[in-house]
């Protein structure tokens, strides 16, 4: 009964590349993106590795096209958004009706965050220019303004789900007719603010984190943007699709502000529910993009959801979260063009730096990169605080 | 499908949460940062989570149980928050302390309380609510897009009750970084002074509505969400007048049928005039509410205005307070609420009587 909404394209930027290419070449080298901080400043630097895009903020001002002192924020989302739509070969994106729905968790707090250290000791201090962009739906228009989209413009913000949020949206934008197609996905730069915060749940891990492994001791943030271009049945003719929308689910744990459900309310019901709207049956899955943080909490939880879910019928699963770090707003956006990549070439991606089974499972992930799977159907699951928890699930057709 | 609202809620600068005609007790202000008059949080929260709750969360979760009480409803089948600026007050104390403290000794809990998801979220935990949870954080539109989604997943059938509403919060720091861009007068005005000021600016506001949306009506329900769009950056106001326009013929609904238009003047000449040439075009006699002289201008006061349609609606007349100009018609089915934020996000929401 609804339309169906095609994946036509990808873009990503992230810790192990400057896009697509080079991020699948990371994938097949085993090479990951955790290093000690060498471009955000903080007095944990030494500390705790982050999985940063290597480049400074001048270089990505140059390849994005935007005066240097743009929220890093914006010029990764510019970067990856833009790359998703050459991707699609639909060329001149004013002949469409586009939307741009885009998710991020802190807007341009990078300037904002610089802004404080003045404002704080005056409150006439500081360049205002430094928060100009501070809202996360600030951080949005820079791009659909430098792109040309005002079709529909939308953020959505509920922490690591975020970017899968942006994809259900624009899903049901296309199927309600609103736009044909919409640049679906996430951004979000490291931070300081993001970095303390997280550091006082005392969840991130000072060795390269372990998702899925009994050892596990915490995450690594990353920092990136990743987007597809959805497109509407109505335009099929015009692209060479890399798979299919075909289900998704939001729901929510209820549990704790921040923590997971010990039984993995919200992500058995998330799951479950993107597998109803695509007519599908557990055993359909023949990969699953694990949501796979590191922290002891949120692995056990999602393991939990898995199993009962899916047992006996175990897919292949991995985090490439051990490759990127957690990219909080990015991370939905990021995977979601992995997943739909693994479908158009059949890709299971490994999980980094696993070695010990988690004693409540009875799975392990993928440890080695393959391709030429035959894959009919991939999940994606992202779940976080607020106890946000959002399933996609990508069909070949 | 039709699309019904069930029951609302609103915590405002004015006296909204509390049962009675509208505007009955009227706040009336002499100052340039309003701020909202609390009901007794007690009633929906327990006394040791009230004290760590910043404002905004306290609003959001006060205007979203008014509006279930309204519906008869104790559990909705989605959550749905829109808010332009999310959670400031927390993002203010951990951004200070971490500034202030180099990074060193911080505690969880402001940064916990930031993220913009917190106030759905905090719904969700306390109706131990499993159901769909989304926050819409874009600017101008963030109620507008929390609405669009309520509407596109009423129409999928399976959800009888969706929560939906927006909300934003002043901070000292924000009402500061905020007048530094020149938002707000100079001076104080007085509330039912500030749409005729012949000068620049507006005066802040915040606030909750929640709305829940059925495509069942239920025993308070009086008017139907018929429509909602939203226009990003419009070149000129023929643009405007233009979307009006195809605004209505999508909905069925001719310029006569409008029974009374209500719009987001907020007092600034520059940012009033689109409004003027709206009406100048299209709805010469109509009459005309206003809603942000009591609300004062902030990202998500549509909500507030949209509250405030429907209330009219229920009660058939338009308080004076809020009159700005003509006379409400004796029977008030069609009322066509504009608004603006900033001159760079408009949006349009039409409400018929049922």
């Amino acid at each position: 009964m609804s339309v169906k909404v095609w994946i036509a394209g990808g873009g990503v930027i992230s810790g192990i590349g400057m896009n697509l290419q080079e991020n699948l070449q990371a994938f097949k080298d085993m090479r990951t993106g955790m290093t000690t901080m060498q471009y955000l400043q903080s007095v944990h630097h030494e500390t705790f590795p982050v999985a940063e895009v290597k480049a400074d903020n001048d270089t990505l001002a140059d390849m994005a096209l935007m005066p240097e002192n743009t929220s890093r924020t914006a010029l990764l989302s510019l970067i990856a958004a833009r790359e998703a739509w050459k991707s699609t070969g639909l060329g001149d994106i004013s002949r469409y009706r586009v939307g741009f729905v885009s998710a991020n968790t802190v807007g341009g707090m990078d300037k904002t965050e610089d802004f404080f250290n003045s404002f704080l000791a005056n409150p006439q201090g500081g360049r205002l220019q430094q928060v100009l962009h501070h809202e996360c739906g600030a951080v949005t228009e820079l791009v659909a303004d430098a792109m040309g989209i005002r079709h529909h413009i939308s953020t959505i913000s509920t922490a690591c789900s975020s970017a899968a949020n942006a994809l259900m949206y624009g899903a049901r934008l296309i199927r309600n007719n609103i736009v044909d197609i919409v640049i679906a996905g996430g951004t979000d730069s490291l931070t300081r603010f993001t970095l303390n915060g997280f550091n006082t749940l005392m969840i991130l891990d000072q060795q390269p984190c372990r998702p899925f492994d009994d050892t596990r001791t915490g995450l690594n943030l990353g920092e990136g943007a990743g987007y597809v271009v959805l497109v509407s049945d109505s335009l099929l003719a015009h692209i060479q699709p890399w798979a299919r929308l075909s289900g998704f689910a939001n729901a929510n744990d209820a549990y704790h502000q921040t923590a997971s459900s010990p039984d993995g309310t919200g992500n058995y019901l998330a799951m479950k529910g993107a597998l109803e709207m695509a007519g599908l049956t557990p055993e359909d899955i023949g990969y699953i993009n694990l949501h796979g943080t590191g922290t002891q909490n949120n692995d056990v939880s999602e393991g939990i959801a898995i199993n009962r879910l899916f047992a006996p019928h175990f897919p292949a699963m991995s985090s490439t979260k051990s490759f990127t770090g957690h990219t909080l707003g990015a991370s939905g956006g990021i995977e979601a063009v992995y997943a739909a990549l693994a479908l158009k070439e059949g890709i299971i991606y490994p999980n980094a730096r696993f070695q010990h089974q988690m004693k409540e499972l009875p799975f392990t992930p993928a440890t080695a990169f393959s391709a030429g799977n035959d894959l009919k159907h991939v999940m994606s699951n992202s779940f976080g605080f607020g106890g946000n928890c959002s399933s996609l699930v990508f069909s070949k057709e | 499908m039709n699309i019904y609202i069930n029951g609302t809620g609103c915590i405002s600068p004015q006296e909204t949460a509390q049962i009675g005609p509208l505007f009955s007790t009227l706040k009336e202000y002499d100052q340039v940062r309003l701020q909202t008059v609390d009901p007794d949080y007690k009633q929906w929260i327990d006394l040791k989570q009230i004290r760590r709750m910043s404002r905004v969360v306290k609003m959001g979760v006060g205007a979203a149980n008014l509006s279930m009480e309204e519906a008869g409803i104790k559990m909705p089948d989605a959550i749905i928050t829109g808010t332009a600026y999310g959670c400031l007050d927390d993002t203010g104390v951990f951004l200070n302390k971490m500034v202030s403290q180099e990074e060193q000794m911080l505690t969880p809990t402001a940064f916990i309380q930031s993220t913009h998801n917190t106030v759905g979220g905090q719904i969700a935990l306390l109706l131990g609510c499993n159901a769909y949870n989304n926050t819409f954080v874009h600017r101008g539109f963030s109620f507008e897009n929390t609405l669009l989604d309520a509407t596109m997943i009423l129409r999928e059938g399976e959800a009888k009750y969706v929560l939906a509403g927006g909300l934003d919060e002043i901070t000292n720091y924000s009402h500061q970084i905020l007048s530094r861009f020149g938002l707000y007068k100079k001076a104080p005005v007085k509330t039912m002074e500030l749409l005729k000021s012949p000068d620049r600016g507006t005066i802040a506001g915040e606030g909750a509505a929640f709305f829940v949306l059925s495509p069942e009506k239920g025993t308070h329900t009086v008017a139907e969400l018929a429509g909602i769009s939203t226009m990003y950056k419009p070149l000129w106001e023929g643009e405007v007048i233009g979307e009006v326009v195809k605004f209505l013929e999508e909905h069925a609904v001719t310029l006569e049928d409008i029974d009374l238009i209500v719009t987001g003047r907020n007092g600034d000449i520059a940012q009033d005039e689109i409004y003027e040439e709206v009406a100048a075009a299209l709805f010469p006699d109509h009459p005309e509410a206003c809603f942000k002289h009591l609300c004062g201008e902030y990202p998500t006061a549509m909500a507030f205005g949209t509250w405030m349609a429907n209330k009219i609606i229920a009660e058939q007349d338009v308080p004076d307070a809020a009159m700005f100009y003509g006379t409400a018609p004796a029977k008030i089915k069609n009322v066509l609420v504009y608004n603006h934020h900033q001159g760079t996000h408009h949006s349009l929401i039409l409400l018929k009587a049922c």
